[in-house]
């Protein structure tokens, strides 16, 4: 600590000249909202409280889009921040941008320490390129489970969580049997019906390995175990195992099973502090995601967001934001940022502290480590590092679209998916020409 | 007889309009000229550079069948807010300017909604359109599952013309209020002496005195139904079920700020600007000069 200081204060020397009577400040634009968004503007005043030479200037956004969108906007304008929150969708266009400053070569350049080894490798390789260089700076990461009301469960006779699809679809017979009306609240989500299961099950949702290795890329989600899925989906949802819980529809997933109204929804394990907040008036708890019989299960990856260091800024603000980005690395303020949502730790070392401490066999934290052993079931492969494609976000779109045509009975769900995938190519292609000539650092 | 000012030093005239001309350049052309530009290139959303495309994006767009999908819900949706708001407005206008009991609390009360905004107009009626839980809901407690937004396309396009009319019927029933109160009083009562019920100094008499701002309205609402409905779409119906709802403005929105299709979206912006433009053109070239009494 003592020696971190002293080379800080020699590169300031450095850099400065003379020894500043002000704080260094640095501006911070972030896209979470409520209560998360409080935890991060928290994070800031506690770095701002730590120590005396650097000033973190936070700024809500009000969401993750708005955040990239304004960011964007301030970019055009010479006006942005050093540091972005952006999330996974906004990433392809960042990285091809090249206008930001890899946080491994940040630290290198500003003389801040960071382990790098020590974080979780599907965490890792989601934000670094192939030779292991960190883009951005994880944060705030989670990745999907399913929450199981263990009453219901009980009820219907069954004594384990499946982890097996047959073992779902077992599941939700014995539920109704046991005059269940509802088993599962289902809310098509690209995130965790396309992207995470295609992870677990280790099919593609791309070529070039999800993008990862070039630019003319083409979408496969319509040729894998992602068909039989989804069609399983539409089948539970007409045998009335299912329910389409959405916004649109009236209710969402979340609040139709915190009311005990279905007894199973998938979500990101960020939502584990919400549904205690909520204190809905049963047991529950958390599984990992299925996986169909037969197939050999890998790790998921990822979601939420990290943080990007943006170019054209002054070496005083980028020492400023490296310390501040040290300062979120450390144990103490992941267990702050975990204590305070459903998130999960990034660093094997704080996730082995919290272990021994027995932080997750205490309430209100039993069992959230469920997401960390999906997330290490395996050392990631080629296929379940991530995903990088460019029009992330209309793909998606396109994905979700399709999927509520075919639930409600307007096509048949391979033609929505042949669909989907046909407009997502075009997007591909329009991203491919937009970057020609670039490719993924 | 109309009189003009006359500048003998015409610079003094430069300097009064330099101003103005600024910021209309500023404000308008710029970002016009801008979009043009993009509509024609592939824009990197960070600045990156372009690439000159040529008229793909047009193309690109003109033939996607969603987008003519979208085309046709938004002059779906612009021709029913404009009739109904219009409707609306004229019935609660001729009831306030007859000064039925409690004309004045009605008065304040219908120019309330105007100054709300449509995200919020948008969530309102997201509770009220709820069926699970809104005002409709009680629907499905005589028909179980037949009132649904996330699966019924036209009762997803009920709801945002129901809510986008809310929104404008305050606008439409000032001008109709005033224009109504503008009518000299000693015509109606002369009609009255004659003999005219209500009815019929309505239709023979003060619906032809109101048609030229029946004529504005008309332009007004029309375009306005084009231009600024995304904010009630993007929280009531969030352009689905199934891009039932994607309206050409929102479709511009979602490709271009949270897509980051800045091209694409561009040349969406400028379809969506002519067809503004043709349709106005078409009001005052067939409509106007119906309109006027000379």
């Amino acid at each position: 600590m003592t020696f971190k200081l002293a080379t800080t204060a020699m590169v300031l020397l450095a850099t400065a000249g003379t020894a500043h009577a002000e704080k260094i400040k640095f501006e911070y634009w972030y896209g979470l909202t409520g209560d998360l968004g409080a935890v991060v503007a928290e994070t800031c005043n506690r770095f701002n409280a730590s120590q005396d030479l650097y000033e973190a200037v936070c700024v809500g956004q009000d969401g993750y889009d708005k955040a990239v969108q304004n960011t964007i906007a301030a970019f055009r304008a010479g006006k942005h921040p050093t540091l972005l929150q952006s999330f996974d969708a906004g990433t392809a266009d960042l990285m091809l941008s090249g206008e930001f400053y890899p946080v491994t070569q940040l630290m290198a350049d500003t003389g801040v320490a960071v382990d790098w080894a020590d974080y979780f490798p599907g965490i890792a390789n989601y934000y670094s390129s192939t030779s292991g260089e960190f883009f951005s700076m994880p944060w705030n990461s989670s990745t999907p489970v399913y929450y199981f009301n263990k009453d219901h469960f009980a009820k219907a006779g069954i004594t384990e969580a499946p982890i097996t699809w047959e073992g779902m679809e077992e599941a939700f017979k014995a539920l109704k049997a046991s005059g269940q009306a509802c088993g599962l609240a289902y809310a098509p989500s690209s995130w965790i019906d396309l992207e995470q299961f295609s992870m677990a099950h280790n099919v593609p949702v791309a070529s070039n390995n999800n993008g990862y290795d070039g630019l003319d890329t083409e979408l496969l989600f319509n040729t894998t175990l992602h068909v039989r899925y989804m069609e399983d989906v539409q089948r539970w949802l007409g045998e009335g195992y299912a329910m389409l819980r959405t916004q649109a529809a009236g209710k969402t997933a979340r609040d139709s099973f915190v009311e005990g109204e279905c007894s199973v929804f998938f979500s990101s394990i960020a939502d584990h502090n919400t549904i205690h907040k909520l204190t809905p008036a049963f047991g529950w708890d958390v599984q990992i995601i299925p996986t169909y019989e037969g197939v050999e299960r890998k790790n998921t990856v990822v979601g939420g967001a990290s943080l990007w260091v943006l170019s054209g800024k002054t070496d005083d603000e980028y020492l400023a934001a490296a310390n501040y980005l040290a300062f979120l690395a450390t144990k103490e303020e992941q267990q702050f940022l975990l204590e305070n949502s459903g998130y999960i730790p990034v660093t094997k070392s704080t996730y082995d502290a919290l272990l021994a401490e027995g932080f997750y066999a205490k309430e209100p934290f039993i069992n959230r480590d469920i997401a960390m052993k999906s997330l290490t079931w395996s050392e990631p492969t080629p296929l379940t590092r991530g995903i990088r494609l460019g029009g992330m976000i209309q793909i998606r779109a396109e994905w979700q679209a399709e999927v509520e045509a075919a639930l409600a009975g307007q096509k048949t769900m391979q033609e929505a998916l042949d669909t989907a995938v046909a407009r997502g190519n075009d997007q591909l292609k329009r991203f491919a020409q937009t970057y020609a000539g670039k490719s993924f650092p | 007889m109309m009189r003009r000012a006359y500048f003998k030093f015409s610079w003094i005239a430069a300097a009064l309009l330099a101003p103005q001309l600024l910021i209309i350049f500023v404000f308008f052309y710029w970002p016009s000229a801008q979009a043009l530009y993009w509509a024609f290139t592939l824009e990197q959303p960070w600045g990156g550079g372009n690439t000159w495309v040529g008229f793909d994006n047009f193309r690109k767009v003109l033939s996607d069948p969603y987008y003519w999908g979208s085309v046709r819900v938004s002059v779906i949706y612009a021709l029913a807010t404009t009739v109904l708001a219009m409707t609306m407005a004229l019935v609660l206008a001729v009831f306030v300017d007859r000064q039925l009991a409690g004309y004045k609390a009605y008065r304040v009360a219908i120019i309330w909604p105007y100054a709300v905004a449509a995200p919020a107009v948008g969530l309102a009626f997201q509770f009220v359109f709820n069926p699970g839980a809104g005002i409709f809901s009680y629907i499905n407690t005589i028909a179980p599952g037949w009132w649904d937004l996330s699966k019924y396309p036209w009762q997803a396009v009920t709801a945002i013309v129901v809510a986008g009319a809310w929104k404008q019927v305050a606008y439409s029933f000032v001008f109709f209020l005033a224009a109504l109160q503008s009518i000299p009083r000693s015509l109606t009562e002369a009609a009255a002496m004659d003999g005219a019920r209500p009815l019929r100094r309505m239709v023979d008499l003060q619906l032809p005195l109101l048609t030229p701002t029946f004529f504005f309205l008309l332009v007004i609402n029309i375009t306005d139904s084009f231009t600024d409905s995304f904010g009630i779409v993007d929280t009531l119906t969030g352009g689905g079920p199934f891009r039932a709802t994607d309206l050409m403005v929102y479709k511009i929105y979602t490709d271009g700020f949270r897509g980051f299709d800045y091209s694409g979206a561009a040349a969406q912006s400028i379809i969506l600007m002519l067809l503004v433009m043709a349709l106005t053109f078409v009001q005052f070239r067939y409509v106007e000069r119906r309109v006027h009494y000379t």
